[in-house]
């Protein structure tokens, strides 16, 4: 194992635009609103940044290809720009560029950027596209919610659980997105809801129904990252550090190879062990403090929670109806309302849940803040499907902790 | 060794289409269609077509027969998907056909599968026959009701025999009852008296004569009489005058299936064949410009494990009662497809070559060195204590029978049948794919039902009009013997 990342590089300064339906702004505006208060945040002048990586997943529906949309929409000075794609994990992927620039000391200063700009594409959820020529012919005619359904069957059948009682569960997680966004001012979906409008919400994919899907919005976000020296030298005194960024790529074995149950994420597993490993986490339900996971569907956000070793395997459930995730519960997960209502403009999910990780830490969060700020946060960010997908972790906590 | 008819299977779409359903909505507009409206009839799915019904056809019929004897193939049909592109080359690249096989669409008249047939017991080669209909017809039109979509395939060669060929006859006259050209989607269709008086009675009773003689067998003598015909009593007409017994007459299987067109005589001589005892005489009549007359004596019973023959797919059968479900499935009404369904569905026909084996045969991989059998194959074993290069040979798929892993039922994605039923289906002896469903409704649908494989159209590019085809996951019925598909 490689001595890792923990306690290289910390967090300069954050941004994060408005999410939701931007029908006023293209993705070049979102990057600029989600930038203009990472670099006050930071305190430096953008001509101090020395590399810039962007994320952004689905760049035919708004800026296209390479890197050339961030240079510009920012004005970088001709520094190196580079843009990044993992599916859902593109954010996560951008800000592991510039950490990693960091700490091998290529640059003393650099900016992750993940932006998105969905809504152009004239119909609800994410656009319709196609998957490469070989895939075309061979894969199912699939959707993001068709793939991530299946989690529910093949866990139900592994688990030996009622469908009810597995609704009843994902449920219990979108009221609670719903509730922790109310209290947040820059969430895509403000609204509360009942359980019972979930459970009689029309189906998307069996056994998802429409509320237990994510928003899908615009939206950008950003990280500025330095070393700890830096930070310090540049007036930081209250450091947030990255302490563990892990990623694991499926190789073809959940979706050619039947060791694979289907009713959980192999990825996350692996990368979850990686970063506790690289952390020095021993017992995560004891130590992290708060979670931000992939919760693209509820299914999802129940899977995981098991593969982050969080709650037991097949206990999800009833943590989740105990409310041990709720945001008076002991690992709020989604504190900030989540995909689900903070909304999921892909290239600045990851980015968007650090940025929720460095404002509770920092004790920055407002109506929505832990009255204890947290020590170890956790994000989790997922792109592709179950049975082949890019898992991205990231922890972070205070520096020197 | 004798030569004859080695092998005889058929295929009947699963959803048949309630006539009355078809009467009721166009009563308003054409009252006089409700004397059609007993019993049902066949229709194909969206996802099937005149190539795919063949390729269950053949399946069925060389279910337990080594296809690699097989040396000439013909595929007949007024319905195919392609006017240049061979359609039996779909079929033998599905079903992994040997190379060196002779390949050969028939086309342009309702005998023309019978003209193959016909042409293929005249020599001394193993041939295939398959002929499949997807018929196309105008709502409210009588033939609509009168019309059914299926398939009918025969092996011929050397062997033991199941029907010999007794004697034949033909003749060939432009007699015009009905025509559809290159520019026209429907048949238009002259008097239905004419058709029977001038043309059912004029031509074909000679034809039958000639070949009774030929055989020097009595009319009397015929066992099942097997003549299509798309005007109402011109069967019963023929019989009397040709001096065939009533009872002799083969069942339509009007009010079950609906006539399948160029397919028709060859799926009533498999229905005849799988209800003939050996000695039986089977007389089969194909009507067209002319007409074919075949007399085969039975002397064995369809067999092989998994087949499910005429009677067994009349048997798998669901109830349709919306009209407009086919209206929608056969184009015939312009519904709201949506913008999900404007994704181009280019097929890039280098790649689809390329990859021939993977896509249209479902050919996967078995790693020689760990044994591990996976689809699709590729160049690195998938097994992670593996991971072998370059070891894995051709291993087909489409054969097997799996279970489902996990499932979904969507509704958001673009389908002309929503919703889109998918999941992970794992096989038996190994591999696993996320697979497309068909033939199934939602809330049958749980973790470890049992899948087989159906080759099914995948994608219409309605832009340029092309097809693409691949293999989906059906129920396995539970009337259907495992493991030989």
């Amino acid at each position: 194992m490689p001595a890792g990342i923990r306690d290289k590089v910390a967090i300069l300064g954050m941004g994060c635009s408005k999410f939701g339906e931007r029908w006023e702004s293209d993705a070049a505006d979102l990057m600029v609103e989600a930038f203009a208060e990472g670099i006050k945040d930071a305190g430096i002048e953008t001509k101090q940044i020395d590399a810039a990586w962007l994320s952004t997943a689905i760049e035919e529906q708004h800026v296209g290809k390479s890197a050339v949309p961030l240079a510009t929409a920012l004005r970088l000075p001709f520094i190196p720009v580079t843009r990044v794609e993992n599916f859902c994990a593109s954010g996560t992927e951008a800000f592991r560029g510039a950490v990693y620039a960091v700490a091998s000391g290529a640059a003393d200063i650099a900016l992750a950027l993940g932006v998105e700009k969905l809504k152009d594409t004239g119909y609800g959820g994410l656009p319709q596209r196609g998957r490469g020529t070989l895939n075309n012919q061979i894969w199912s005619n699939l959707s993001a919610p068709g793939l991530f359904a299946q989690l529910g069957a093949a866990y139900r059948a592994k688990h030996d659980v009622s469908r009810d009682d597995l609704k009843k569960a994902m449920a219990h997680i979108s009221v609670k997105s719903h509730d922790n966004a109310a209290r947040n001012p820059k969430a895509h979906l403000r609204n509360r809801i009942t359980m019972d409008a979930v459970l009689n919400a029309p189906l998307v994919a069996e056994p998802l129904g429409l509320y237990d899907c994510c928003g899908v919005s615009d939206g950008a976000a950003c990280a500025i990252v330095t070393t700890p020296e830096i930070a310090r030298s540049l007036g930081k005194t209250d450091l947030v550090s990255v302490k563990a960024l892990q990623l694991s790529v499926s190789n073809g074995l959940e979706a050619q190879h039947n060791s694979w149950d289907g009713s959980y994420f192999h990825t996350t597993r692996i990368a979850a062990r990686r970063a506790y490993q690289e952390a020095a986490v021993e017992k995560p339900r004891e130590e992290i403090s708060l979670v931000e996971v992939h919760d693209c569907f509820s299914v999802t956000e129940l899977v995981t929670l098991e593969d982050l070793q969080l709650s037991a395997e097949g206990g999800a459930i009833a943590d989740v109806l105990d409310g041990f995730y709720d945001a008076d519960g002991s690992i709020p997960c989604q504190i900030d309302g989540g995909l689900k209502c903070f909304g999921h403009p892909i290239g600045a999910s990851g980015l968007r849940m650090i940025y929720e990780m460095y404002l509770q830490i920092l004790g920055r969060a407002g109506e929505r803040q832990r009255k204890t700020p947290p020590r170890l946060g956790m994000t989790h960010n997922l792109g592709g499907f179950p049975h082949q997908n890019v898992c991205s972790i990231a922890i972070v906590g205070r520096y020197g902790e | 060794m004798a030569f004859g008819i080695l092998a005889a299977g058929a295929y009947i779409p699963r959803l048949r289409l309630q006539r009355k359903a078809i009467v009721d909505a166009n009563r308003w507009f054409a009252p006089g269609l409700a004397s059609l409206g007993k019993g049902e009839r066949a229709i194909c799915n969206w996802d099937e077509d005149a190539i795919t019904m063949a390729v269950e056809a053949v399946r069925d019929a060389t279910a337990g027969f080594s296809r690699n004897e097989l040396k000439s193939f013909y595929f007949a049909s007024t319905t195919f998907p392609f006017l240049d592109r061979l359609n039996a080359g779909v079929v033998a690249q599905a079903l992994s056909l040997p190379d060196d096989l002779s390949a050969l669409d028939v086309a342009s008249s309702q005998r023309c599968a019978m003209s193959a047939l016909a042409q293929a017991l005249r020599g001394n080669e193993t041939s295939l026959i398959v002929a499949a209909e997807h018929r196309r017809t105008r709502a409210a039109s009588p033939i609509e009701l009168t019309a059914g979509d299926g398939a009918a395939a025969l092996v011929v060669g050397s062997g033991e025999p199941i029907a010999r060929l007794l004697a034949s006859a033909r003749s060939t006259v432009d007699f015009v009852d009905h025509f559809r050209t290159a520019d026209s989607e429907y048949d238009y269709q002259w008097e239905e008296r004419w058709v029977r008086d001038a043309g059912y009675m004029s031509i074909v009773p000679p034809v039958i004569a000639r070949c009774l003689e030929n055989a020097k067998i009595k009319a009397s003598d015929v066992t099942h009489f097997c003549m299509p015909a798309m005007v109402p009593r011109a069967v019963n007409a023929v019989a009397k005058a040709a001096g065939i017994a009533d009872v002799a007459i083969a069942d339509s299987l009007q009010s079950v299936c609906g006539d399948t067109g160029a397919a028709h005589p060859l799926l009533l001589l498999v229905s005849a064949l799988e209800r003939a005892k050996p000695g039986d005489l089977i007389l089969v009549v194909g009507f067209g410009q002319g007409a074919d007359a075949l007399l085969f004596e039975c002397t064995g019973t369809p067999g092989g494990d998994g087949r499910h023959g005429c009677a067994g797919y009349l048997a798998r059968r669901r109830a349709e009662t919306n009209y407009g479900k086919f209206l929608a499935f056969n184009d015939l009404i312009e519904i709201e497809r949506g913008m999900r369904s404007e994704t181009d569905k280019q097929t890039p026909l280098s790649s689809l070559w390329r990859n021939r084996e993977t896509v249209t045969g479902m050919i996967g991989g078995k790693c020689n060195v760990c044994g591990t059998v996976q689809f699709p194959m590729t160049r690195v074993c998938v097994n992670p204590n593996c991971s072998a290069v370059d070891t894995q040979e051709p291993h087909p798929f489409a054969q097997k029978t799996g279970r489902v892993n996990s499932f979904t039922a969507d509704r958001l994605t673009y389908s002309p049948d929503p919703p889109a039923c998918y999941g992970m289906v794992q096989f038996e002896d190994g591999g696993r794919w996320m697979m497309d469903f068909t033939d199934v409704e939602d809330d049958k649908l749980e973790v470890g039902l049992r899948m087989r494989m159906m080759f099914r159209i995948k994608d219409i590019d309605t832009q340029r009009g092309f097809r693409r085809y691949f293999w989906k996951a059906a129920p396995l019925d539970v009337d259907v013997a495992e493991g030989s598909l």
